[in-house]
């Protein structure tokens, strides 16, 4: 069989903010999506930053997050460029648990200094009971996991995303 | 048949995490190995966009951000089909691009080349394929420009796009460049492609495609990981 070659991916780049996140940054260009996935009284507020090799706060980082529990299919999309600290925030609502794996959330990152974007999971600190059986949880490293579990906070979920580093956030090949 | 393809990204074609030419990776690019994971339902799927409403002018940058006149600089047309790797058309999904103005000067706050904006021009759309696959949209041929990557560096030509396909795992953000831009040569993010995917992000000069009397006509087909032939549907 031919298989045709994929397009190669290219980094976003510094300037995506006035095309992908318009509204967010103050653009006049109507955005699409938005950090707003939920509007439910029971939705969560996710936030965190995103760090690089010298743990310094990047300023310009997209972060997509997608879930599909079966229920709910939700797709959010925010720049760390806005909000003071460089973080980012979501509103959204928790998944529930697929096949009896840990519920999560599919997190997907771009930023200038990025040729190909990563992928990453925001698993609930909360949740140790179905975290401590979920197949793809117990597939990581014990010092590892923890990267890929958001801490529950007085705001809600905090997951911070690191590039480098000893606490290299855990990322995927899906 | 699903068994024959390799589903991952193809790492003979995308370039890598580290490429060290291009300095802004030496910091961000992760480390490690990535962990292999089997899909679940939430990989299997992504954003459908059966319901979502296009503004008119979203497709056409020569018209979407006009204010007093005409935006300056070259018009051209970009059409081209978006398929899987089976060459399957990806209908209803989303484009989005941006791009600098004529000048080379993007609209963006952080951009600080000192060259001028255009009044005119916004520099982002967006279009949907249509059921086989195919998009369209007008703009302006983007300028190349300066950036500090090292000295007298130069971006080439090009505009930034961005598209879904049929589930998560077909994400794709990447940049469509010109035929025989002088500056592909030098420049560090072109370049980390390897050889075999470079000439897949050239555009083609495509006379059939160019509207008489009003815009060049340049070709870019999209090749998005996967062989979903139609987005899953979760509604």
């Amino acid at each position: 069989m031919n298989l045709k070659q994929q397009t190669p991916s290219q980094t976003i780049g510094p300037y995506f903010a006035y095309g992908l996140t318009p509204i967010q940054y103050g653009y006049n260009f109507r955005s699409w999506v938005d950090n707003k996935m939920s509007e439910d009284a029971n939705a969560i507020n996710i936030y965190g930053k995103v760090y690089d090799g010298e743990g310094q706060t990047i300023n310009d980082a997209m972060i997509e997050l997608w879930q599909n529990d079966g229920k709910n299919q939700l797709f959010g999309r925010y720049g760390t460029g806005t909000e003071e600290n460089n973080q980012f925030s979501f509103t959204t609502l928790k998944p529930n648990s697929v096949n009896k794996q840990a519920p999560f959330i599919n997190v997907i990152i771009f930023m200038r200094g990025q040729l190909l974007h990563s992928y990453t999971r925001i698993y609930f600190s909360d949740e140790d009971v179905l975290n401590e059986k979920d197949s793809i949880l117990q597939s990581v490293s014990k010092e590892r996991r923890q990267t890929l579990i958001a801490n529950k906070t007085e705001k809600g979920y905090e997951f911070n995303i690191h590039m480098q580093g000893p606490d290299e956030t855990v990322f995927f090949q899906i | 048949m699903s068994k024959l393809i390799n589903n991952h990204f193809d790492m003979d074609i995308h370039p890598p995490y580290q490429a060290t030419e291009y300095k802004s990776t030496i910091l961000r690019a992760s480390s490690k190995p990535l962990v292999i994971t089997k899909k679940t339902l939430s990989e299997l799927s992504g954003p459908v966009f059966n319901d979502f409403k296009l503004g008119v002018l979203d497709h056409d940058l020569t018209k979407n951000a006009i204010i007093d006149g005409e935006p300056i600089g070259e018009r051209i047309v970009v059409q081209g089909k978006v398929t899987n790797e089976l060459g399957q058309p990806i209908s209803n999904t989303l484009l989005e691009v941006w791009q600098a103005n004529a000048a080379g000067r993007y609209v963006h706050k952080v951009d600080q080349h000192n060259a001028p904006l255009d009044p005119n021009f916004l520099g982002t759309g967006r279009c949907m394929t249509d059921t086989h696959g195919n998009y369209k949209f007008y703009t302006i041929k983007p300028g190349a420009y300066p950036w500090g990557n090292h000295q007298n560096a130069w971006r080439p030509n090009h505009i930034h796009f961005s598209l879904f396909g049929g589930d998560i795992s077909s994400r794709l953000i990447t940049q469509m460049y010109f035929p025989g831009d002088p500056l592909l040569e030098y420049d560090p993010i072109y370049n980390a492609i390897p050889k075999r995917g470079k000439e897949l992000l050239i555009s083609s000069f495509d006379l059939s495609v160019t509207e008489p009397d009003f815009a060049l006509g340049y070709r870019f087909d999209i090749v998005l990981r996967g062989h979903i032939a139609t987005p899953f549907k979760n509604k």
